[in-house]
């Protein structure tokens, strides 16, 4: 008889089946979560979590038969007498849907990891050419004193500190101080009297012994420097999230415009250790507020484009000094803007915004039904087009359906000069 | 009085030793068990899980669709649905049984009370298992193929296993022998022999004899159909073994895998047979000796009740109209039948008598037991032993569900004298496996024409196959091998009710 233990054993020993079990569904689960994820706030798009995925692509077929005549023994019979005939339930319907007949679509709900959740979210995302900084690093390692240890190269000795103990330590153990030996050398000197002068050298050379015995610094005391490595967190992020929400801007087109937001923060996070989201909402002015307001909240007004970004330059001074943050901003509007207001538009563009931005990106969101292709391009397009021609790093997108929105962001980041060639036709 | 075993619920690894002592005493002496040595662990929920994904199995080969199993049993669980096992116990030797850490001391003992001596004598006693299962080999070779496995994979790919491993799980209900007659299972001669069979196919692999002209050989009409059938073992309803021995073009770890997989079906086969009895025979053992322990004074009244209530839920049967009904219980049946062999053969009515003459007041309740024990299996267990009032008990009746017949559904026989015999057979043959899996063979091989595999499935009460899954079934098959499939649908006077044909798909190995 034994009896043992086994709950020290590592658990999950299904892991790798579960692995397995995901990349075979990958595309599944992909899907569905994606679906997850347009219902979803922003910042909890990363929790990972439920998903639920159809079982039909990964059924397990086995011969099953079914229909045909049926016999069965049940028990709880309270009325029956043989010969009796009981109703069929749902007659008629019966013989199309019969239970486990034709491809059931049953789905399983899925919990998955953050980590997993993330992975299939972005899956073969890359980060824009582009970057002026090297983004992929997020983080750099710098050397920071830790206290002291016990061991180490001489080169760290510290003395100061190796003294101090050593001090402490003869103090403790009585070692005679140099001045204390001399006096007494000075006394034997000076003694007249035999016997004293006995007695004091006795005690002197008990002085001395204990001063060999008591070494002035011991191995002991010695201590090192100790140094430690440390991240460096140049890894912060910020995302500034402008949208125009004057009356022209439908619920369709905040909706689209927060699907993209959120696909960003998503994907700033996976580099970030810290990402900031800065929502600013506009409409002939500019202010920021929350992400219920910013997405829910109701505005109207003119449309000064101008100022969201002279509010995001101001927000970048005040807080997010560009030589430690990296800044991205998107834009999403549905290109309408005051005539005037144009060349100061541009001209913020040019001379704050862009120099300090790691990634600017323009959204033309549309109303649904994709007419916006084709109409003429709007007063915010055409200026932006102008710029990038002229060489300003910004991306441009026209988006007018929900399910654009994952290409899109998917062409922006994964080549620019691609992206922007089919922007541009 | 003796001592207690435990207070309260709490228990420590003595407790453990302490109960399993006492169950054992009872198992042993009053009950005479059989049991191989036992093993017990102690698992977490989260191990317990991972037990559920692999078949209950400490060890198995990986693939995903034990992942799929494990998400499906973790969600569940997480959300509620379904509780765990109290226990799970595998058929070897030593028999292990998995205790979860939360269960009280008293579900612990009930535990192993159920597990450890009533699933063990079983396992060790039944006939199926005898005949089927090599409990000294079967955590050895499980290793082997979990190894054998991951070989595969290694130097043929992972995606090339996954692709034979899911083909071999669509047969697997169609890899099992049904019938004894060969030898043996001795599952480590059986893994000594796969290790034999490569080195020696790698030592008579000669390139040379493949351009060595061969003799003129026989006309192929020559061998007549019956010596072809013959030859090829025909009629077989084993696919993976047909596969295995005859599939032209799979390469020897492929054989190696459906072999793998068909063992474990193998296995598996008497568990299928004997769920009713099975748990029927643990739920008794466990029920004695509780009830034993009491009476000795060594589990409290308290924790008495506590097993009660517990035994209560286990061998619980819905009615058929309940919502929480979905068919019989059978640790409800099982057991049942078991406590009424007790009654008939200690204090038989008149009745038992006439209908159990063999063995009503026969007086020895666990010789009767140990020898029903060790020599039935569900359908021959309930064909013989499910007795009138039982049926009486549970109110049966009988249903005959003829889509052609408009009224409804016929109540066929309920349990009265006219009915008793009809109703205990038609519950015996819902117990029997024979009768539940499609009824498939390999009849015919075209050799001298396209080499199409001919399937027959034989239909019984127009139950034919599901389309869908019967086409995904047979692209597995016809991948495996790797000519066309035929799977024609005959009635019992060889009608011709519905013909599949597929073709293989083209290997993407070969392409690459």
């Amino acid at each position: 008889m034994h009896i043992i233990d086994r709950r020290l054993n590592p658990g999950g020993k299904s892991l790798e089946n579960r692995q397995r079990f995901l990349r075979r569904a990958k595309s599944l689960v992909q899907g569905a979560v994606k679906k997850t994820s347009q219902e979803r706030d922003i910042k909890d798009v990363l929790e990972g979590g439920e998903v639920t995925i159809p079982l039909d692509g990964m059924h397990e077929p086995r011969f099953r038969r079914e229909g045909g005549t049926r016999d069965m023994v049940l028990p709880g019979n309270k009325k029956f007498i043989e010969g009796d005939y009981l109703q069929r339930q749902g007659q008629g319907s019966a013989k199309d849907s019969g239970p486990g007949e034709g491809d059931s679509e049953d789905a399983f709900r899925f919990v998955l990891s953050r980590d997993e959740f993330v992975d299939l979210f972005l899956d073969d995302l890359e980060l824009p050419d582009l970057a002026k900084r090297k983004i992929a690093q997020t983080e750099s390692e710098g050397i920071q004193r830790a206290g002291y240890t016990t061991s180490g190269s001489p080169a760290n000795i510290s003395v100061s500190r190796t003294v101090k103990l050593a001090l402490a330590r003869r103090i403790a153990l009585k070692r005679p101080r140099k001045d204390e030996v001399e006096e007494l050398e000075a006394a034997i000197e000076a003694c007249t009297d035999e016997d004293e002068r006995a007695e004091l050298v006795a005690r002197l050379e008990k002085l001395k012994a204990k001063t060999k015995r008591i070494p002035f610094i011991d191995p002991l005391d010695i201590r090192y420097r100790r140094y430690e490595k440390v991240p460096r967190p140049v890894a912060q992020a910020v995302m500034f999230c402008l949208m125009d929400v004057s009356g022209s801007m439908s619920e369709h087109m905040k909706d689209l415009a927060k699907r993209f937001y959120m696909l960003l923060y998503v994907f700033l996070k996976r580099r970030y250790k810290h990402v900031e989201i800065v929502f600013i909402r506009h409409t002939d002015r500019a202010e920021e507020v929350d992400e219920q307001t910013f997405f829910y909240g109701p505005a109207s007004g003119g449309t000064l484009v101008s100022s969201a970004l002279q509010a995001m330059h101001e927000i970048v001074r005040e807080r997010f000094s560009p030589a430690d943050w990296n800044i991205y901003a998107a834009q999403a509007s549905d290109g309408d803007n005051s005539y005037s207001d144009g060349e100061l538009t541009g001209l913020l563009l040019t001379e704050k915004i862009l120099p300090v931005c790691q990634f600017f990106a323009y959204l033309e969101v549309g109303e649904s039904g994709g007419s916006a292709f084709d109409l003429s391009d709007s007063s915010l397009w055409t200026l932006y087009e102008r710029l990038r021609n002229s060489g300003a790093p910004l991306s441009m997108r026209k988006v007018s359906e929900r399910s654009e929105i994952f290409p899109v962001f998917h062409d922006l980041f994964q080549r620019r000069e691609t992206a922007q060639e089919k922007a541009a036709p | 009085m003796t001592e207690r075993l435990f207070e309260g619920a709490d228990w420590d690894f003595h407790t453990l030793q302490r109960i399993t002592d006492a169950c054992e005493e009872v198992a042993l002496k009053d009950l005479g068990l059989d049991v191989y040595p036992n093993q017990i662990e102690v698992i977490t929920a989260e191990q317990m899980l991972d037990a559920y994904s692999s078949v209950g199995m400490p060890l198995f080969y990986k693939h995903w669709s034990f992942g799929k199993h494990f998400a499906y049993h973790e969600a569940s669980y997480r959300k509620g649905l379904m509780g765990l096992a109290y226990e799970i116990v595998i058929n070897s030797s030593p028999c292990i049984s998995y205790l979860m850490e939360e269960n009280t001391a008293t579900m612990q003992t009930l535990v192993i009370a159920h597990a450890a001596f009533g699933h063990n004598h079983f396992f060790k006693n039944n006939y199926l298992f005898k005949q089927w299962t090599d409990a000294e080999g079967i955590l050895d070779y499980l290793d082997f193929a979990k190894n054998y496995v991951m070989q595969c994979e290694e130097r043929y790919g992972r995606i090339e296993v996954e692709r034979t491993l899911d083909a071999a799980h669509a047969l697997m209900s169609h890899g099992i022998d049904r019938y004894p007659g060969k030898k043996q299972l001795d599952l480590r001669e059986e893994e000594k022999r796969a290790g034999r069979r490569r080195q020696h196919e790698e030592e008579v692999f000669n390139d040379l004899w493949r351009t060595v002209p061969k003799g003129a050989s026989k006309a192929r009409t020559a061998i007549s159909l019956e010596r072809r059938r013959k030859l090829l073992g025909l009629p077989q309803e084993n696919l993976l073994y047909f596969l295995e021995k005859s599939a032209p073009r799979l390469a020897p770890w492929q054989r190696e895998l459906l072999r793998i997989v068909r063992h474990i079906a193998q296995y598996f086969y008497p568990q299928s047979q004997t769920k009713v009895m099975n748990e029927g025979t643990a739920t008794y053992v466990h029920y004695r000796i509780m009830t034993k322990l009491h009476q000795q004074g060594r589990i409290s009244d308290g924790n008495f009740l506590e097993f009660l209530g517990s035994h209560t839920n286990v061998v619980f049967q819905p009615e058929f109209d309940d919502p929480r009904y979905s068919g019989f219980n059978p640790y409800a049946l099982g057991f049942a039948v078991m406590q009424d062999i007790e009654r008939i053969v200690t204090n038989p009515e008149d009745e038992d008598r006439e209908w159990f003459p063999d063995i009503a007041g026969k007086g020895d309740v666990m010789g009767v037991l140990r020898d029903v024990w060790a020599n039935y299996r569900d359908e021959s267990f309930i064909g013989q032993f499910l007795s009138p009032k039982l049926m009486r008990h549970f109110r049966m009746f009988h249903l005959h569900d003829d889509p052609e017949e408009r009224a409804g559904i016929r109540v066929d026989a309920i349990h009265d004298e006219r009915g008793f015999r009809r109703v205990r057979r038609e519950l015996a043959r819902q117990h029997d496996v024979g009768f539940i899996d499609a009824n498939i063979e390999v009849v015919d091989v075209d050799l001298s024409g396209d080499r199409r595999l001919i399937l027959h499935h034989r239909v019984i009460k127009g139950s034919q196959l599901n389309e869908t899954d019967a086409k995904r079934v047979l692209q597995h098959l016809a991948d495996l091998w790797t000519y066309g499939v035929a799977l024609i649908e005959v009635d019992a006077n060889d009608k011709v009710l519905r013909e599949y044909v597929v073709s293989p798909r083209p290997i993407a190995a070969a392409v690459a």
